[in-house]
Protein backbone atom coordinates (compact mmCIF):
# COMPACT_ATOMS: atom_id res chain seq x y z
CA UNK A 1 0.00 0.00 0.00
CA UNK A 2 1.38 3.48 -1.17
CA UNK A 3 2.28 5.80 1.86
CA UNK A 4 -0.76 8.56 1.12
CA UNK A 5 -2.69 5.40 1.13
CA UNK A 6 -1.57 4.07 4.66
CA UNK A 7 -1.83 7.76 5.84
CA UNK A 8 -5.15 7.87 4.93
CA UNK A 9 -6.44 4.85 6.64
CA UNK A 10 -4.60 5.31 9.66
CA UNK A 11 -6.11 9.51 9.44
CA UNK A 12 -9.77 8.57 8.52
CA UNK A 13 -11.05 4.70 8.80
CA UNK A 14 -14.26 4.28 7.36
CA UNK A 15 -16.01 1.35 9.41
CA UNK A 16 -18.34 -0.97 8.47
CA UNK A 17 -20.29 -2.90 11.32
CA UNK A 18 -20.62 -6.20 10.66
CA UNK A 19 -23.40 -8.17 13.46
CA UNK A 20 -23.59 -12.00 12.62
CA UNK A 21 -25.55 -13.24 15.39
CA UNK A 22 -25.33 -10.41 17.98
CA UNK A 23 -27.57 -9.99 21.04
CA UNK A 24 -27.68 -6.41 20.21
CA UNK A 25 -25.66 -5.25 22.29
CA UNK A 26 -22.44 -4.60 21.17
CA UNK A 27 -23.93 -2.92 18.24
CA UNK A 28 -25.81 -0.40 20.46
CA UNK A 29 -22.67 0.33 21.61
CA UNK A 30 -21.11 0.45 18.80
CA UNK A 31 -23.86 3.15 17.41
CA UNK A 32 -23.18 4.79 21.42
CA UNK A 33 -19.90 5.88 20.01
CA UNK A 34 -21.65 8.08 16.89
CA UNK A 35 -23.61 9.93 19.33
CA UNK A 36 -22.93 12.71 21.51
CA UNK A 37 -20.88 11.21 24.59
CA UNK A 38 -18.05 9.53 22.63
CA UNK A 39 -18.58 11.00 18.94
CA UNK A 40 -15.99 9.28 17.30
CA UNK A 41 -16.77 10.99 14.58
CA UNK A 42 -14.37 13.74 15.77
CA UNK A 43 -11.62 11.28 14.82
CA UNK A 44 -12.37 10.60 11.26
CA UNK A 45 -13.82 7.26 11.96
CA UNK A 46 -17.08 7.26 9.83
CA UNK A 47 -19.93 4.33 9.89
CA UNK A 48 -20.29 3.14 6.59
CA UNK A 49 -23.20 1.21 5.06
CA UNK A 50 -21.32 -1.02 2.64
CA UNK A 51 -18.71 -2.88 3.30
CA UNK A 52 -16.97 -1.88 -0.31
CA UNK A 53 -16.20 1.48 1.31
CA UNK A 54 -14.75 -0.03 4.35
CA UNK A 55 -11.24 -0.09 6.00
CA UNK A 56 -12.22 -1.80 9.01
CA UNK A 57 -14.95 -4.65 9.79
CA UNK A 58 -16.07 -4.48 13.13
CA UNK A 59 -17.51 -7.88 13.49
CA UNK A 60 -19.82 -8.37 16.60
CA UNK A 61 -22.00 -11.91 17.66
CA UNK A 62 -21.14 -15.22 17.08
CA UNK A 63 -21.53 -16.94 13.53
CA UNK A 64 -23.63 -19.38 13.12
CA UNK A 65 -24.26 -21.67 10.12
CA UNK A 66 -26.52 -19.79 8.57
CA UNK A 67 -24.52 -16.29 8.91
CA UNK A 68 -20.95 -17.90 7.20
CA UNK A 69 -21.78 -17.72 4.01
CA UNK A 70 -23.14 -14.06 4.50
CA UNK A 71 -19.92 -13.01 6.87
CA UNK A 72 -17.54 -14.36 4.26
CA UNK A 73 -18.93 -13.02 1.38
CA UNK A 74 -18.97 -9.02 3.00
CA UNK A 75 -15.70 -9.92 3.90
CA UNK A 76 -14.70 -10.70 0.18
CA UNK A 77 -16.75 -7.58 -0.88
CA UNK A 78 -14.52 -5.36 1.53
CA UNK A 79 -11.82 -3.34 -0.52
CA UNK A 80 -8.48 -5.07 0.83
CA UNK A 81 -6.27 -4.09 3.21
CA UNK A 82 -9.06 -4.79 5.57
CA UNK A 83 -8.85 -4.95 9.52
CA UNK A 84 -10.95 -7.19 10.80
CA UNK A 85 -11.83 -6.21 14.53
CA UNK A 86 -13.35 -8.72 16.95
CA UNK A 87 -16.20 -6.89 19.28
CA UNK A 88 -17.17 -8.30 22.39
CA UNK A 89 -16.18 -12.32 23.88
CA UNK A 90 -18.84 -14.07 21.34
CA UNK A 91 -16.70 -13.26 18.52
CA UNK A 92 -13.06 -13.62 20.39
CA UNK A 93 -14.23 -17.15 21.82
CA UNK A 94 -17.97 -18.15 21.25
CA UNK A 95 -18.27 -17.29 24.96
CA UNK A 96 -21.52 -18.62 26.23
CA UNK A 97 -22.35 -20.25 23.24
CA UNK A 98 -19.40 -22.31 22.42
CA UNK A 99 -21.87 -25.69 22.97
CA UNK A 100 -24.26 -24.90 20.66
CA UNK A 101 -25.01 -26.90 17.74
CA UNK A 102 -25.88 -23.92 15.40
CA UNK A 103 -22.21 -21.94 16.39
CA UNK A 104 -19.44 -22.50 13.98
CA UNK A 105 -16.79 -21.18 16.30
CA UNK A 106 -14.97 -17.92 16.59
CA UNK A 107 -14.18 -15.82 13.68
CA UNK A 108 -10.06 -15.99 13.69
CA UNK A 109 -11.48 -19.56 12.76
CA UNK A 110 -12.78 -17.87 9.54
CA UNK A 111 -11.41 -14.78 9.02
CA UNK A 112 -7.81 -12.93 9.37
CA UNK A 113 -8.47 -11.17 12.56
CA UNK A 114 -6.36 -8.03 13.51
CA UNK A 115 -7.36 -6.90 17.03
CA UNK A 116 -10.02 -8.67 19.68
CA UNK A 117 -11.86 -6.58 22.03
CA UNK A 118 -13.21 -8.65 24.79
CA UNK A 119 -16.26 -7.86 26.66
CA UNK A 120 -19.85 -8.77 27.29
CA UNK A 121 -20.12 -6.37 25.59
CA UNK A 122 -16.65 -3.94 26.00
CA UNK A 123 -17.08 -0.23 26.91
CA UNK A 124 -17.15 2.43 24.42
CA UNK A 125 -13.77 3.37 25.61
CA UNK A 126 -12.33 0.10 24.86
CA UNK A 127 -13.75 -0.30 21.60
CA UNK A 128 -11.94 3.34 21.00
CA UNK A 129 -8.80 1.61 21.89
CA UNK A 130 -8.96 -1.36 20.44
CA UNK A 131 -9.64 0.24 16.78
CA UNK A 132 -6.68 2.66 17.52
CA UNK A 133 -4.05 -0.05 18.62
CA UNK A 134 -5.06 -2.02 15.30
CA UNK A 135 -4.50 0.86 13.03
CA UNK A 136 -1.17 1.54 14.65
CA UNK A 137 -0.36 -1.99 13.86
CA UNK A 138 -0.37 -0.91 10.69
CA UNK B 1 -47.21 -9.66 -12.86
CA UNK B 2 -45.79 -7.01 -14.57
CA UNK B 3 -44.12 -4.18 -12.85
CA UNK B 4 -44.08 -5.76 -9.52
CA UNK B 5 -40.51 -5.34 -7.98
CA UNK B 6 -38.59 -7.39 -5.25
CA UNK B 7 -37.00 -5.33 -2.48
CA UNK B 8 -35.29 -7.66 -0.06
CA UNK B 9 -34.42 -5.88 3.25
CA UNK B 10 -31.65 -8.01 4.73
CA UNK B 11 -30.69 -10.61 6.21
CA UNK B 12 -28.51 -8.01 8.54
CA UNK B 13 -30.65 -5.66 9.76
CA UNK B 14 -31.81 -6.00 13.13
CA UNK B 15 -34.33 -3.65 13.38
CA UNK B 16 -36.22 -5.97 15.54
CA UNK B 17 -34.35 -8.98 18.39
CA UNK B 18 -33.10 -10.70 15.52
CA UNK B 19 -31.28 -9.84 12.00
CA UNK B 20 -33.91 -10.98 9.29
CA UNK B 21 -34.48 -10.57 6.41
CA UNK B 22 -37.69 -8.83 4.36
CA UNK B 23 -38.88 -9.36 1.33
CA UNK B 24 -40.92 -6.50 0.18
CA UNK B 25 -42.64 -7.22 -3.18
CA UNK B 26 -43.73 -3.23 -4.72
CA UNK B 27 -45.71 -2.05 -7.60
CA UNK B 28 -43.89 1.12 -8.18
CA UNK B 29 -43.59 3.04 -4.77
CA UNK B 30 -46.67 1.12 -3.30
CA UNK B 31 -45.68 -1.95 -0.96
CA UNK B 32 -48.24 -4.46 -1.76
CA UNK B 33 -46.63 -7.81 -0.29
CA UNK B 34 -44.27 -9.08 2.23
CA UNK B 35 -42.47 -12.27 3.13
CA UNK B 36 -40.52 -12.54 6.46
CA UNK B 37 -37.83 -14.89 6.91
CA UNK B 38 -35.86 -15.35 10.23
CA UNK B 39 -33.40 -17.37 12.25
CA UNK B 40 -30.41 -15.72 11.12
CA UNK B 41 -29.60 -15.77 14.71
CA UNK B 42 -30.35 -18.55 16.23
CA UNK B 43 -28.09 -19.59 18.66
CA UNK B 44 -29.84 -22.14 20.18
CA UNK B 45 -30.17 -20.91 23.53
CA UNK B 46 -33.30 -23.83 24.80
CA UNK B 47 -30.41 -26.23 23.62
CA UNK B 48 -27.83 -24.87 25.79
CA UNK B 49 -29.86 -24.20 28.90
CA UNK B 50 -30.41 -28.04 29.56
CA UNK B 51 -26.68 -27.84 30.24
CA UNK B 52 -26.75 -25.06 32.74
CA UNK B 53 -27.72 -24.97 36.48
CA UNK B 54 -30.21 -22.73 37.49
CA UNK B 55 -27.64 -20.31 38.72
CA UNK B 56 -26.24 -20.30 35.40
CA UNK B 57 -29.22 -19.68 33.20
CA UNK B 58 -29.95 -15.87 33.83
CA UNK B 59 -26.29 -15.46 32.66
CA UNK B 60 -27.29 -17.11 29.25
CA UNK B 61 -31.04 -15.88 28.70
CA UNK B 62 -30.31 -12.29 29.59
CA UNK B 63 -27.55 -12.61 26.13
CA UNK B 64 -30.77 -13.57 23.79
CA UNK B 65 -31.21 -10.12 23.55
CA UNK B 66 -29.07 -7.14 24.38
CA UNK B 67 -31.77 -4.37 25.24
CA UNK B 68 -34.05 -7.00 27.08
CA UNK B 69 -31.66 -8.56 29.07
CA UNK B 70 -33.65 -8.01 32.27
CA UNK B 71 -36.58 -9.06 30.70
CA UNK B 72 -35.49 -12.59 30.27
CA UNK B 73 -33.84 -13.48 33.41
CA UNK B 74 -36.78 -12.20 35.23
CA UNK B 75 -38.94 -14.15 33.47
CA UNK B 76 -36.90 -17.24 33.84
CA UNK B 77 -35.94 -16.97 37.46
CA UNK B 78 -39.71 -16.41 37.91
CA UNK B 79 -40.30 -19.83 36.63
CA UNK B 80 -38.26 -21.32 38.59
CA UNK B 81 -39.17 -19.81 41.97
CA UNK B 82 -42.97 -20.87 40.21
CA UNK B 83 -41.27 -24.35 40.18
CA UNK B 84 -40.24 -24.02 44.33
CA UNK B 85 -43.18 -21.76 45.21
CA UNK B 86 -41.33 -19.43 46.70
CA UNK B 87 -42.05 -15.84 47.70
CA UNK B 88 -38.98 -13.59 47.17
CA UNK B 89 -38.26 -11.07 49.60
CA UNK B 90 -39.80 -7.80 49.53
CA UNK B 91 -36.40 -5.62 49.07
CA UNK B 92 -35.56 -8.09 46.23
CA UNK B 93 -39.12 -7.19 44.18
CA UNK B 94 -38.71 -3.49 44.33
CA UNK B 95 -35.06 -3.53 43.02
CA UNK B 96 -36.50 -6.28 40.50
CA UNK B 97 -39.07 -3.52 39.41
CA UNK B 98 -36.32 -0.65 39.16
CA UNK B 99 -34.30 -2.02 37.12
CA UNK B 100 -37.13 -3.73 34.87
CA UNK B 101 -38.21 0.31 34.94
CA UNK B 102 -34.93 1.69 33.76
CA UNK B 103 -34.14 -0.99 31.31
CA UNK B 104 -37.83 0.12 29.77
CA UNK B 105 -36.95 3.71 30.00
CA UNK B 106 -33.18 3.18 27.95
CA UNK B 107 -35.45 1.10 25.28
CA UNK B 108 -37.66 3.46 24.71
CA UNK B 109 -34.98 6.15 24.77
CA UNK B 110 -33.15 4.24 21.73
CA UNK B 111 -36.10 3.81 19.92
CA UNK B 112 -37.19 6.91 19.53
CA UNK B 113 -33.36 7.87 18.57
CA UNK B 114 -33.70 5.47 15.96
CA UNK B 115 -37.15 5.96 14.40
CA UNK B 116 -35.92 9.78 14.50
CA UNK B 117 -33.00 8.73 12.85
CA UNK B 118 -35.14 6.88 9.75
CA UNK B 119 -37.27 9.57 9.25
CA UNK B 120 -33.76 11.99 8.56
CA UNK B 121 -34.27 13.68 12.28
CA UNK B 122 -30.96 12.77 13.12
CA UNK B 123 -30.88 15.41 15.97
CA UNK B 124 -34.06 13.37 17.44
CA UNK B 125 -31.43 10.21 17.78
CA UNK B 126 -28.56 12.39 19.02
CA UNK B 127 -30.93 13.93 21.80
CA UNK B 128 -32.35 10.57 22.68
CA UNK B 129 -29.12 8.75 22.77
CA UNK B 130 -27.45 11.42 24.56
CA UNK B 131 -29.92 11.04 27.13
CA UNK B 132 -29.99 7.38 27.39
CA UNK B 133 -26.63 7.56 28.37
CA UNK B 134 -27.62 8.70 32.03
CA UNK B 135 -30.02 5.69 32.39
CA UNK B 136 -26.73 3.80 31.19
CA UNK B 137 -24.68 5.84 33.63
CA UNK B 138 -27.43 4.47 36.57
CA UNK B 139 -26.99 0.76 35.47
CA UNK B 140 -23.17 0.93 35.89
CA UNK B 141 -23.35 2.33 39.39
CA UNK B 142 -26.48 -0.40 40.44
CA UNK B 143 -25.16 -3.47 38.72
CA UNK B 144 -21.62 -2.40 37.34
CA UNK B 145 -22.11 -2.84 33.79
CA UNK B 146 -23.77 -0.50 31.40
CA UNK B 147 -25.70 -3.71 29.90
CA UNK B 148 -26.46 -7.05 30.52
CA UNK B 149 -27.56 -6.39 34.14
CA UNK B 150 -26.89 -9.73 35.64
CA UNK B 151 -29.35 -8.78 38.52
CA UNK B 152 -31.67 -11.59 38.71
CA UNK B 153 -30.99 -14.84 40.42
CA UNK B 154 -33.61 -17.60 41.30
CA UNK B 155 -34.71 -16.47 44.34
CA UNK B 156 -34.02 -12.66 44.73
CA UNK B 157 -31.01 -10.24 43.18
CA UNK B 158 -27.80 -10.16 43.32
CA UNK B 159 -27.01 -6.36 43.80
CA UNK B 160 -27.79 -4.46 46.63
CA UNK B 161 -28.92 -0.72 46.81
CA UNK B 162 -26.94 1.20 48.70
CA UNK B 163 -28.00 4.04 50.52
CA UNK B 164 -25.64 6.48 48.50
CA UNK B 165 -26.74 5.00 45.06
CA UNK B 166 -30.82 6.35 46.12
CA UNK B 167 -29.91 9.79 45.15
CA UNK B 168 -28.06 9.62 42.07
CA UNK B 169 -30.93 7.47 40.48
CA UNK B 170 -33.47 10.22 41.88
CA UNK B 171 -31.08 13.31 39.80
CA UNK B 172 -31.65 10.62 36.95
CA UNK B 173 -34.57 10.31 36.86
CA UNK B 174 -35.78 14.10 37.29
CA UNK B 175 -33.36 14.86 34.40
CA UNK B 176 -34.78 11.71 32.28
CA UNK B 177 -38.10 12.84 32.66
CA UNK B 178 -37.47 16.33 32.03
CA UNK B 179 -36.07 15.47 28.54
CA UNK B 180 -38.87 13.22 27.77
CA UNK B 181 -41.09 15.44 27.75
CA UNK B 182 -39.18 18.11 26.14
CA UNK B 183 -38.34 15.39 23.69
CA UNK B 184 -42.37 14.86 23.55
CA UNK B 185 -43.07 17.82 22.76
CA UNK B 186 -40.02 18.34 20.26
CA UNK B 187 -41.56 15.38 18.52
CA UNK B 188 -45.51 15.95 18.93
CA UNK B 189 -45.54 19.16 17.90
CA UNK B 190 -43.33 19.03 15.07
CA UNK B 191 -45.72 19.31 11.83
CA UNK B 192 -43.35 17.56 9.43
CA UNK B 193 -42.57 14.36 11.80
CA UNK B 194 -46.44 14.53 12.87
CA UNK B 195 -47.01 14.10 8.67
CA UNK B 196 -44.28 11.65 8.46
CA UNK B 197 -45.95 8.98 11.52
CA UNK B 198 -49.68 9.65 11.15
CA UNK B 199 -51.49 7.47 9.27
CA UNK B 200 -48.50 5.26 8.32
CA UNK B 201 -48.23 1.63 9.06
CA UNK B 202 -51.56 1.03 10.42
CA UNK B 203 -52.61 -1.89 12.19
CA UNK B 204 -56.05 -1.84 12.90
CA UNK B 205 -57.12 -3.93 16.30
CA UNK B 206 -58.56 -6.49 14.90
CA UNK B 207 -55.34 -7.31 13.42
CA UNK B 208 -53.60 -6.54 16.40
CA UNK B 209 -55.75 -9.26 17.91
CA UNK B 210 -55.41 -12.07 14.99
CA UNK B 211 -51.70 -11.51 15.06
CA UNK B 212 -51.38 -12.03 18.64
CA UNK B 213 -48.86 -8.22 19.32
CA UNK B 214 -48.07 -7.53 22.52
CA UNK B 215 -46.34 -4.68 24.25
CA UNK B 216 -46.35 -1.34 22.71
CA UNK B 217 -47.39 -2.44 19.24
CA UNK B 218 -50.79 -4.13 20.68
CA UNK B 219 -50.95 -1.08 23.19
CA UNK B 220 -50.89 1.06 19.83
CA UNK B 221 -53.62 -0.50 18.55
CA UNK B 222 -56.05 -0.27 21.07
CA UNK B 223 -55.72 -3.62 23.42
CA UNK B 224 -54.87 -2.49 26.78
CA UNK B 225 -52.71 -5.31 27.95
CA UNK B 226 -49.69 -5.64 30.00
CA UNK B 227 -48.87 -8.17 31.84
CA UNK B 228 -47.51 -5.95 34.93
CA UNK B 229 -51.46 -5.09 35.25
CA UNK B 230 -52.55 -8.29 34.38
CA UNK B 231 -50.63 -10.96 36.26
CA UNK B 232 -48.74 -8.15 38.97
CA UNK B 233 -45.08 -9.73 39.63
CA UNK B 234 -42.57 -8.08 41.61
CA UNK B 235 -43.89 -5.08 43.22
CA UNK B 236 -45.87 -3.55 40.00
CA UNK B 237 -49.00 -4.54 42.13
CA UNK B 238 -47.67 -2.41 44.89
CA UNK B 239 -47.28 0.76 43.03
CA UNK B 240 -49.49 3.26 41.22
CA UNK B 241 -49.28 3.90 37.58
CA UNK B 242 -51.38 3.73 34.35
CA UNK B 243 -51.56 1.15 30.94
CA UNK B 244 -50.85 3.39 27.96
CA UNK B 245 -52.81 2.77 25.15
CA UNK B 246 -53.77 4.45 22.08
CA UNK B 247 -56.72 3.24 19.49
CA UNK B 248 -54.92 4.56 15.91
CA UNK B 249 -52.86 2.01 15.45
CA UNK B 250 -50.25 4.01 13.71
CA UNK B 251 -46.87 5.04 13.94
CA UNK B 252 -48.03 7.82 15.76
CA UNK B 253 -49.99 5.71 18.31
CA UNK B 254 -46.80 3.69 19.15
CA UNK B 255 -44.50 6.80 19.45
CA UNK B 256 -47.56 7.96 22.15
CA UNK B 257 -47.53 4.87 24.07
CA UNK B 258 -43.89 4.67 24.19
CA UNK B 259 -42.83 8.35 24.97
CA UNK B 260 -45.89 8.06 27.78
CA UNK B 261 -44.42 4.86 29.29
CA UNK B 262 -40.92 6.43 29.92
CA UNK B 263 -43.21 8.85 32.26
CA UNK B 264 -45.00 5.76 33.95
CA UNK B 265 -41.42 3.99 34.16
CA UNK B 266 -40.14 7.25 35.91
CA UNK B 267 -43.34 7.41 38.31
CA UNK B 268 -42.78 3.63 38.93
CA UNK B 269 -39.33 3.98 39.66
CA UNK B 270 -39.41 7.00 42.39
CA UNK B 271 -42.72 5.27 44.06
CA UNK B 272 -39.99 2.04 44.44
CA UNK B 273 -37.22 4.24 46.03
CA UNK B 274 -39.77 6.21 48.23
CA UNK B 275 -41.11 2.68 49.28
CA UNK B 276 -38.74 -0.22 49.41
CA UNK B 277 -38.17 -1.75 52.60
CA UNK B 278 -35.15 -2.75 54.17
CA UNK B 279 -34.63 -6.91 54.63
CA UNK B 280 -32.86 -9.67 52.80
CA UNK B 281 -32.56 -9.26 48.91
CA UNK B 282 -32.32 -12.86 48.08
CA UNK B 283 -34.55 -15.96 49.81
CA UNK B 284 -32.51 -19.44 49.74
CA UNK B 285 -33.11 -22.32 47.06
CA UNK B 286 -32.46 -25.14 48.89
CA UNK B 287 -33.39 -27.37 46.08
CA UNK B 288 -35.63 -27.05 42.94
CA UNK B 289 -38.39 -30.25 42.97
CA UNK B 290 -39.63 -32.03 40.02
CA UNK B 291 -42.30 -30.08 38.34
CA UNK B 292 -42.93 -27.28 35.79
CA UNK B 293 -43.16 -23.15 35.83
CA UNK B 294 -43.60 -20.51 33.88
CA UNK B 295 -42.72 -17.14 33.95
CA UNK B 296 -44.19 -14.20 32.59
CA UNK B 297 -42.70 -10.37 32.60
CA UNK B 298 -43.79 -7.54 30.34
CA UNK B 299 -40.40 -6.31 28.14
CA UNK B 300 -39.73 -3.42 26.65
CA UNK B 301 -41.36 -4.51 23.64
CA UNK B 302 -44.26 -7.21 24.86
CA UNK B 303 -44.60 -10.04 26.79
CA UNK B 304 -41.73 -12.32 27.42
CA UNK B 305 -42.97 -15.68 28.77
CA UNK B 306 -40.48 -18.56 29.71
CA UNK B 307 -41.53 -22.30 30.40
CA UNK B 308 -39.00 -24.74 32.50
CA UNK B 309 -39.40 -27.74 33.45
CA UNK B 310 -37.92 -29.73 36.11
CA UNK B 311 -36.53 -33.48 37.18
CA UNK B 312 -35.21 -32.58 40.19
CA UNK B 313 -31.86 -31.71 39.59
CA UNK B 314 -29.92 -28.53 39.51
CA UNK B 315 -30.40 -28.35 35.89
CA UNK B 316 -33.78 -27.44 33.98
CA UNK B 317 -34.80 -30.35 32.16
CA UNK B 318 -36.49 -28.21 29.12
CA UNK B 319 -36.50 -24.32 29.00
CA UNK B 320 -38.62 -22.75 26.71
CA UNK B 321 -38.68 -19.18 25.59
CA UNK B 322 -41.46 -17.16 23.70
CA UNK B 323 -40.17 -13.71 22.99
CA UNK B 324 -42.23 -10.76 21.67
CA UNK B 325 -40.74 -9.67 18.56
CA UNK B 326 -41.59 -13.40 17.21
CA UNK B 327 -45.52 -12.61 17.39
CA UNK B 328 -44.55 -8.33 16.28
CA UNK B 329 -42.76 -9.18 13.24
CA UNK B 330 -45.55 -10.90 11.58
CA UNK B 331 -47.74 -8.19 12.18
CA UNK B 332 -45.40 -6.43 9.63
CA UNK B 333 -47.14 -8.39 7.02
CA UNK B 334 -50.01 -6.14 7.17
CA UNK B 335 -48.59 -2.98 8.30
CA UNK B 336 -46.66 -2.76 5.55
CA UNK B 337 -48.98 -3.98 2.87
CA UNK B 338 -50.30 -0.51 1.04
CA UNK B 339 -48.00 1.70 2.18
CA UNK B 340 -44.95 3.13 0.33
CA UNK B 341 -41.23 1.74 0.15
CA UNK B 342 -40.49 5.27 1.76
CA UNK B 343 -42.04 4.80 5.00
CA UNK B 344 -41.89 0.54 4.75
CA UNK B 345 -38.30 1.62 6.95
CA UNK B 346 -40.34 3.55 9.29
CA UNK B 347 -43.17 0.76 9.65
CA UNK B 348 -40.80 -2.07 10.10
CA UNK B 349 -39.00 -0.29 12.66
CA UNK B 350 -42.06 0.95 14.37
CA UNK B 351 -42.96 -2.39 15.41
CA UNK B 352 -40.04 -3.14 17.60
CA UNK B 353 -36.59 -2.11 16.97
CA UNK B 354 -34.05 -3.19 19.09
CA UNK B 355 -31.32 -1.50 17.23
CA UNK B 356 -30.72 -0.24 13.51
CA UNK B 357 -28.36 1.95 11.51
CA UNK B 358 -25.77 -0.31 9.43
CA UNK B 359 -27.74 -2.58 7.61
CA UNK B 360 -27.20 -4.39 4.62
CA UNK B 361 -30.10 -3.91 2.17
CA UNK B 362 -30.85 -4.30 -1.99
CA UNK B 363 -33.42 -3.79 -4.27
CA UNK B 364 -33.15 -5.38 -7.07
CA UNK B 365 -34.67 -4.59 -10.47
CA UNK B 366 -34.22 -6.82 -13.50
CA UNK B 367 -30.86 -8.35 -11.87
CA UNK B 368 -29.32 -4.91 -10.99
CA UNK B 369 -29.18 -3.16 -7.91
CA UNK B 370 -31.62 -0.82 -7.60
CA UNK B 371 -31.36 0.60 -4.02
CA UNK B 372 -28.51 0.28 -0.81
CA UNK B 373 -30.09 0.08 2.82
CA UNK B 374 -28.81 3.97 2.23
CA UNK B 375 -30.23 4.82 -0.58
CA UNK B 376 -33.72 3.53 0.71
CA UNK B 377 -33.12 5.64 3.80
CA UNK B 378 -32.21 8.69 1.66
CA UNK B 379 -36.08 8.23 -0.01
CA UNK B 380 -37.14 8.47 3.62
CA UNK B 381 -34.79 11.27 4.18
CA UNK B 382 -36.15 13.00 0.86
CA UNK B 383 -39.67 12.09 1.76
CA UNK B 384 -39.33 14.66 4.81
CA UNK B 385 -37.47 17.06 2.76
CA UNK B 386 -40.81 17.31 0.34
CA UNK B 387 -43.24 17.19 3.26
CA UNK B 388 -41.20 20.13 5.03
CA UNK B 389 -40.55 22.39 1.94
CA UNK B 390 -44.44 22.29 1.49
CA UNK B 391 -45.10 22.71 4.39
CA UNK B 392 -42.70 25.68 4.56
CA UNK B 393 -40.77 24.78 7.38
Amino acid sequence: MSKLGLWGLKKSPWVYHLAAAPCNNCDIEILELLTPRYDVERFGVVLVGSPRHADALLVTGVINRKSLPRVLEVYEQAAKPCLVICIGSCTCNTHIFRNSYNVVGPYDKHLPVHAYIPGCPPKPEAMILGVVKALSKL
Amino acid sequence: MAGRRIVPIGPYHPLQEEPEFFKLVVEGEKVVDIEIHIGYNHRGHEFISPELTYDQVPFLVERICGICSNSHPMAAVMAVEDICNLEIPERAKYLRTIVHELERIHSHLLWVGLAGHFIGYNTVWMWAWKYREHVLEVFEMLVGNRNHYAMNKPGGVRHDLRPEMVKPIRDAMDLVEKKVWMLTKAVLDDPVILSRLEGVGILTRAQALAYSTTGPTSRGSGVPWDVRRDEPHAAYGLVDWNVICFPEGDVLAKTKVRMLEMIESVKIIRQCLDRIPEGPIEARIEEVPPGEGCGRTEAPRGEVFHYMRSDGTNRPLRHKVRAPSYMNIASNKVACVGGTIADAALTLAAVDPCYCCTERMAAFEDGRLKYTWNELLKLSWQKTERVRARMGR
